[in-house]
């Protein structure tokens, strides 16, 4: 499922109209980074849209392995973690003044470091698809977990490697000191990096790494080596891995062996599925909500994983398309211009799933502190409330809201259903054509 | 010299078996519906749990067969709700969605059980040493370990080989459709071998648990160890891991460098027990590259 949006029967009007709104999203895209900041400008809302925008990078790079070229790998956080380290060497030789890098270059050296070892581990790797490579990228990934702890000049040991960004030199007399400084190097580079992956995804190897995926024997039939197509992708994932974790060397000034650890690696596995792997704003939009939903979560709960992780499961379950191929989902109502017959249906059901989901946390809530945190006190602060999770009352409580919301779902999802389907029927004159009677 | 060995071989052996066991369920599961189950060893650390939970209350015996029941039925309610959902979106789909439960069980654990390790203890009837040799003693535990290993062994051969039920599943295995035409239930027999599986993992667990441990980290520690031994499910499993134990503890001693000099200031200091943990990813890796049909017979995805 690629994002061709040129029709090959249509118009050269049409299209003209189609490229010139893409190039339109791309500016207002721009725009929309450049002005963010003055709009949300506290301290933590910058921080996150820092971690966002690097988020967003790495898990564009990730959709280009398992979106466009069908391979599921554990283990992209290699490229991640090895071009931060390398970025974060460099910084640390340039702000000694061993060479001459300031701080805006430092992304593309990391981006080099994650290409060299994606050319490094890709070369073998790439030579299988499916499952057993997904099993290859599993060993790299833990095989670079063990070397972290020997090479301990490279790696930091357990403290990891820190750098300080404002030692290194100056170019056209832009300092780096403060986040929403960083935040503009950020959105440059997510800029740069996005136009860059959504070229790639349209040049000819970028098209091949679509065929490879969805039927490598007749792709080399064709006259392709399904391998190198799938080398050149990998590099090229590794490339822009790499340029996320130099963006991360700067924005953090410190690296650790955990940022390229498998949990790094399932983190960015999660939020490019959530997001959708069938189209290219699909890993935007996930990177986007993960992080938030990670930093928000974090801020009330120790098991934001475990929310996270529910979610994802319901995402793999339900709709495996994502949250953005749920989005293109509403694409025909939106343009029958019946979108709006949807809001009712789908306010209410959303409603009643969000009374179920209160009553799941509320008794996971309950059951972490009974279970674990033994004889601290006998209250907790939940949604805004005391709760005695000791007491019967508030179990049956939560227990009701999810009851109540479940099978609330279940009456009024069919009719969001059918309202989705009602709205997104073509227009009567359109199916009259398709089918070849005449309208009334 | 010769106890060291000696019973470093022995260690090994137990852990080859535990391995082995962990390593059946999944060779199983993957050899009939081509799932490579990421969450298997996520249900070998609901079998320890479970049975250190129930070991509280009814003692470790009745937990020993409790246990990995419960296991085995999470498994298959695993397999009806969530696999066989997923299983016409392909491969792909399948293994994510594995690493997705294998995501919420270690959270899962760590809502109920907490962070920190459990004293999951030995039981009182079998803390005790078995024999000594020189100064060492073989505690008595592993040498039950090793008979429960083995027994699990004789009888899954017994059940695959000798039994109708037996004969369905291998049948399953290479020929679903055919198996499904003489009016078996193919599905339910997936689901009933990814129950056994699953039980199985939890058995490893309930009986590894007080010697390895019972921490929410136990699954990722043998997650990828278990693919390993997958690929080389034998004897050959068990040598490495006694020569790795063996040798790699006997050189740690020593500090033997294995490089010296070079651009690379740590090589120079890397002992044979520093490498030691890396040898099973490398051999993971080289099985893959080489023979990935290895583990998987004759069936490449």
């Amino acid at each position: 499922v690629s994002t061709a949006t040129t029709r090959p029967f249509a118009g050269a009007g049409v299209a003209h109209a189609a490229r010139a709104r893409r190039y339109g999203l791309w500016v207002a895209a721009a725009v929309g980074l450049l002005v963010l900041p003055q709009v949300v400008h506290t301290g933590t809302a910058i921080a996150i849209m820092n971690q966002m925008g690097i988020a967003v990078v790495f898990a564009l790079s990730y959709n280009m392995l398992l979106g466009q070229g069908g391979m599921l790998s554990f283990g992209h956080a290699v490229y991640f973690g090895l071009g931060g380290f390398i970025a974060a060497h460099v910084l640390n030789l340039s702000g000694r003044g061993a060479i001459y890098l300031p701080v805006p270059v430092l992304p593309l050296i990391g981006g080099l470091g994650g290409l060299a070892f994606a050319i490094l581990f890709g070369s073998f790797s790439t030579r299988r698809a499916g499952t057993v490579f997904a099993m290859i990228s599993l060993g790299v990934a833990e095989l670079m977990a063990a070397s972290s702890l020997i090479f301990d000049r490279f790696f930091g040991g357990e403290e990891g490697i820190t750098t300080n960004r404002s030692k290194a030199p100056l170019l056209l007399g832009l300092p780096f000191t403060r986040d929403r400084e960083v935040y503009y190097l950020i959105a440059f580079w997510l800029f740069v990096a996005a136009l860059a992956m959504y070229a790639f995804s349209r040049t000819p190897v970028g098209r091949m790494a679509n065929a490879v995926r969805d039927n490598p024997e007749r792709a080399e039939f064709v006259g392709y080596s399904q391998n190198r197509v799938r080398l050149v992708s990998f590099c090229a994932a590794g490339f822009f891995a790499g340029i996320a974790g130099g963006l991360f060397a700067v924005n953090y000034e410190i690296l650790t062996a955990e940022n390229m650890g498998l949990t790094a690696s399932g983190a960015v596995l999660l939020m490019t599925y959530i997001g959708g792997i069938g189209s290219f704003v699909g890993p935007i939009i996930g990177a986007v909500v993960f992080t938030f939903l990670q930093s928000m979560l974090s801020d009330y709960t120790g098991m934001w994983l475990l929310y996270l992780g529910i979610l994802f499961l319901a995402t793999v379950l339900f709709v495996p398309m994502g949250l953005a191929g749920v989005l293109m989902l509403h694409a025909p109502a939106w343009r029958a211009r019946r979108i709006g017959r949807l809001v009712g249906p789908y306010l209410l059901t959303g409603a009643l799933a969000l009374v179920a989901a209160v009553g799941i946390i509320g008794l996971l809530e309950m059951i972490h502190f009974v279970a674990v945190s033994e004889g601290a006190g006998t209250t907790k602060r939940l949604f805004w409330m005391a709760i005695a999770p000791r007491t019967l009352t508030p179990w049956l409580a939560f227990a009701a809201l999810v009851v109540v919301g479940a099978l609330g779902v279940r009456w009024t999802a069919p009719r969001a259903a059918s309202a989705f389907a009602q709205a997104s029927r073509p227009p009567v004159a359109v199916r009259a054509a398709a089918t070849g009677e005449a309208g009334l | 010299m010769f106890q060291l060995i000696f019973f470093s071989i022995l260690n090994g052996l137990v852990y080859g078996m535990l391995l082995f066991m962990l390593s059946s369920g999944l060779t199983l599961i993957f050899g009939m519906m081509g799932v490579l189950n990421f969450a298997h060893a996520s249900f070998y650390m609901l079998g320890a749990y479970f049975a250190f939970t129930l070991g509280l209350h009814l003692g470790f015996w009745p937990a020993l067969v409790i246990a990995p029941v419960l296991v085995g039925l999470l498994g298959a309610l695993v397999e009806r709700q969530g696999l066989r959902r997923v299983h016409g979106f392909g491969h792909i789909a399948e293994l994510i969605f594995t690493f997705g439960v294998a995501i919420l069980i270690e959270e899962v654990v760590q809502l109920v059980w907490g962070r920190p390790a459990k004293s999951y203890q030995v039981p009182a009837l079998l803390d005790f040493p078995l024999f000594r040799v020189m100064s060492s003693s073989f505690p008595a535990y592993k040498a039950f370990m090793l008979v429960v290993a083995i027994a699990i062994f004789g009888f899954i051969f017994v059940i695959l080989t000798r039994t109708r039920a037996g004969l369905i599943i291998q049948a399953s295995l290479t020929h679903p459709q055919m198996v499904a035409m003489l009016g078996h239930n193919v599905p339910r027999v997936f689901m009933v071998v990814f129950g056994i599986g699953s039980a199985l993992a939890g058995l490893a667990g309930v009986i590894a648990g007080p010697v390895l441990g019972t921490f929410p980290g136990m699954a990722q520690v043998l997650g990828s160890i278990v693919f390993v031994a997958s690929l080389l499910i034998g004897i050959v499993q068990t040598f490495a891991v006694a020569m790795d134990v063996s040798v790699g503890g006997t050189l740690a001693a020593v500090g033997v460098p294995v490089a010296s000099g070079g651009a690379l200031h740590d090589l120079w200091k890397v002992t044979i027990a520093q490498v030691a943990p890396i040898l099973p990813y490398v051999l993971l890796v080289l099985m893959l590259i080489v023979r990935p049909t290895g583990l998987f017979g004759t069936r490449e995805t």
